[in-house]
């Protein structure tokens, strides 16, 4: 109960268990030519764009931070790896699709240099600094692409999505190592307390020597590397460069999926397994939410829902109110024995 | 010498003109830089463009295409002065349009799907303003979930586009007030006078002057001010304004549609921020929120009569709105050290 990744891990296994009991074929998984198939496999793949997104996200907002563009950042970084791919003489060869990945992440670390520049150098604050970037991101997406969606038929690059490795999909193992290395950065080294130092008090923490200013920036770094890595997948699986549909209200999700796993807005400690959790348990809604057959247009009526019931659970008030609740009732029961005693007398 | 005399107090007296105007209006000046922008663009659309770009047509229609623009800022100025955001409006605007387009299909009379569309708006910014004040949630975070609340029941409502045929809502937008080769619309008028209204309760009525200090100053309810209802009141204001905006766009565009307004509620934040209301709130200027908007859509007609990519409109505001932002820091900071 105490262990702050109970609510969570219960929310998650809870909607799987839902799940399970309303469609029998959800927790069956099914091997055909050494792959596996089914429903979990499927939550386990796609949710590899959110699940970098997020990490990015938790980074960043640990240290009092937002970063918006992310969305946008996919947009750009889509756009980058299928105009390269689109223009070589030869859309299939891997060395094609390996450069066009490495200058599709440069150009997403570029941004996300840019938004920690502005937050931690110039000392903007983050929701405006990276609105800026959410504002005209998509429209250089656009300028990339020519104003067109492009599409490509590349084996390589449809591989980023769609592969497999081993039984399972190769977009999940991207995640895996995204979160591993993330894990080992954060957990292994001091950056993740010094990071966690910046997002309690910054004044604080700069007093005591630490360098703040390129740990934000650093922050904001990494997010658009894997937000960059994010649009690449997603590029994939649909093919193209959509630069308006690109990560559309991915931010939103990122978020939602932080404050999930319990990691609070307000900057501070940060749980990455937390976020794991938090975008599985996102992915497994989507799912069942387009099982019940609701367009998935309709969907973000169920987030709005989740959001206002974990931001109500999360606030100060209610835990004041409910704290008070708990002394009023322990208070009672100090004083009904001697109550009873004076009837008793 | 005696001329010497009278003429340096006079010399002194413009330069102390100029520093009384600097530091007791600084924050007018993104206004007025924002006006100068507005004059420039004309200006420069006129001589490098095209012969007829400061035209009564052209004028009108910027008032006439935005003007849903300009009702969603009226909201927003309201918010971003105490400190808050409402990412909510774009949806909101989408929402209470598609809902007033499914009741007028229904049968039901104006009278009645009017009022209840401008409720619908009125309520997701009563929930937001809740959900700020009574839970202490970030306005950002907050409105988020109005956001996706607003686009979800859009999508409830209906998933395609929903023709209106109701002939008082689109005369909203077909009727034309001449004056000359000058025209303004009904819608165009609606947005002027709720511009006139917010402008003057901003300024010149205690609620006003209370979501100033809310943004100078959480700690305003020492002063006896009614923080708590004030903050509430401007996210329900704001929700009215989507609904009106909701209503103009529909009038606008025919028909309702749940897939409209989305990323408006940037434009919208970048069109208030040009317009001189610091994103931190407690500065500001309801005019200037319209200015804003204007700066928005003549850059959006120049580039279309460029016949360049709309992609840099996006890219163009985004620069405009980081150098208004840098702008406001650097006034921020100075006017701080001086206190």
């Amino acid at each position: 109960m105490k262990h702050r990744l109970f609510w969570p891990v219960a929310a998650l296994v809870l909607l799987i268990l839902i799940n399970t009991v309303a469609r029998s074929q959800f927790a069956s998984i099914t091997v055909r030519d050494g792959r596996f198939y089914g429903a979990l496999i499927d939550i386990l793949r796609n949710s590899a764009p959110l699940m970098l997104v997020s990490l990015g996200m938790t980074v960043v907002i640990a240290t009092r931070g937002i970063d918006l563009s992310v969305g946008a950042v996919m947009a750009v970084s889509g756009a980058v790896a299928l105009t390269i791919i689109d223009s070589s003489a030869d859309a299939n060869s891997l060395g094609t699709v390996m450069v066009a990945v490495v200058v599709a992440i440069l150009a997403a670390l570029l941004l996300g240099v840019w938004n920690g520049f502005l937050v931690s150098a110039i000392g903007i604050q983050p929701i405006v600094a990276t609105l800026v970037l959410m504002l005209a991101g998509r429209g250089v997406a656009l300028l990339i692409t020519g104003g067109f969606i492009t599409t490509v038929n590349s084996t390589p690059f449809s591989f980023i999505s769609t592969g497999y490795l081993v039984l399972l999909p190769f977009a999940f193992f991207i995640w895996v190592a995204a979160v591993a290395a993330v894990g080992l950065i954060e957990r292994r080294t001091a950056l993740g307390v010094l990071t966690e130092a910046v997002g309690i008090n910054p004044e604080a923490s700069r007093l005591a020597g630490v360098r703040s200013r390129g740990i934000i920036w650093t922050a904001y770094a990494a997010s658009g590397v894997l937000s960059g890595i994010a649009g690449i997948i997603y590029a994939s699986n649909i093919r193209a460069a959509d630069a308006n549909a690109a990560g559309q209200f991915i931010e939103l999700y990122a978020i939602l999926a932080v404050v999930l796993g319990g990691t609070s807005l307000m900057g501070g400690k940060f749980s990455i397994a937390g976020t794991v959790v938090g975008v599985l348990i996102i992915q497994t809604l989507e799912s069942s939410i387009l099982f019940l057959g609701v367009s998935s247009a309709q969907s973000p009526v169920f987030f709005a829902a989740v959001v206002i019931i974990v931001v109500v659970i999360q606030s100060p008030p209610l835990h004041r109110f409910v704290r008070r609740l708990a002394d009023s009732v322990r208070s009672r029961r100090l004083t009904e024995p001697t109550s009873d005693l004076e009837a008793a007398g | 010498m005696t001329i010497l005399e009278s003429a340096a107090p006079a010399r002194r007296k413009m330069s102390d003109h100029y520093r009384v105007f600097m530091s007791r209006r600084a924050s007018l000046l993104p206004t007025l830089a924002a006006v100068a922008i507005l004059i420039l663009l004309f200006i420069g659309a006129e001589i490098f463009l095209r012969g007829d770009f400061i035209s009564p047509r052209n004028i009108s229609a910027l008032l006439l295409d935005n003007a849903f623009l300009v009702l969603l800022a009226v909201g927003m100025t309201f918010v971003i002065m105490t400190g808050g955001i409402d990412l909510s409006v774009g949806s909101v605007m989408a929402f209470t349009g598609i809902w007033l387009a499914k009741l007028l299909e229904a049968g039901t009379s104006l009278a009645i799907a009017l009022p209840a569309s401008l409720l619908a708006g009125a309520l997701i910014g009563l929930l937001i303003g809740a959900l700020v004040q009574y839970f202490e949630v970030q306005p950002f975070i907050a409105s988020l979930a109005g956001l996706f609340l607003a686009r979800g029941l859009a999508f409830v409502v209906s998933l395609a586009s929903i023709k209106v045929e109701n002939t008082a809502v689109l005369s909203l937008q077909t009727t034309r007030f001449r004056f000359g080769d000058w025209y303004i619309t009904p819608t165009g008028i609606l947005a002027l006078v709720v511009v006139l209204i917010g402008g003057y309760v901003m300024h010149y009525t205690r609620f006003g002057r209370t979501t100033y200090a809310i943004g100078g100053n959480q700690q305003a309810s020492l002063m006896g001010l009614k923080v708590s209802r004030t903050t509430v009141a401007v996210y329900v204001i704001s929700g009215v304004c989507g609904g009106l905006a909701g209503l103009v766009l529909t009038a606008y565009s025919g028909a309702g549609y749940p897939r409209n307004g989305i990323g408006t509620e940037l434009d919208v934040i970048a069109a208030v921020v040009i317009g001189g209301t610091l994103l931190t709130g407690g500065r500001g200027y309801m005019l200037g929120s319209m200015v804003g908007v204007f700066v928005y859509g003549t850059i959006k007609t120049i580039i279309s009569f460029m016949g360049a990519e709309q992609s840099w409109t996006q890219i163009i505001i985004g620069v405009l709105l980081l150098v208004f932002i840098v702008v406001q820091r650097a006034i921020v900071a100075r006017s701080d050290r001086r206190s």
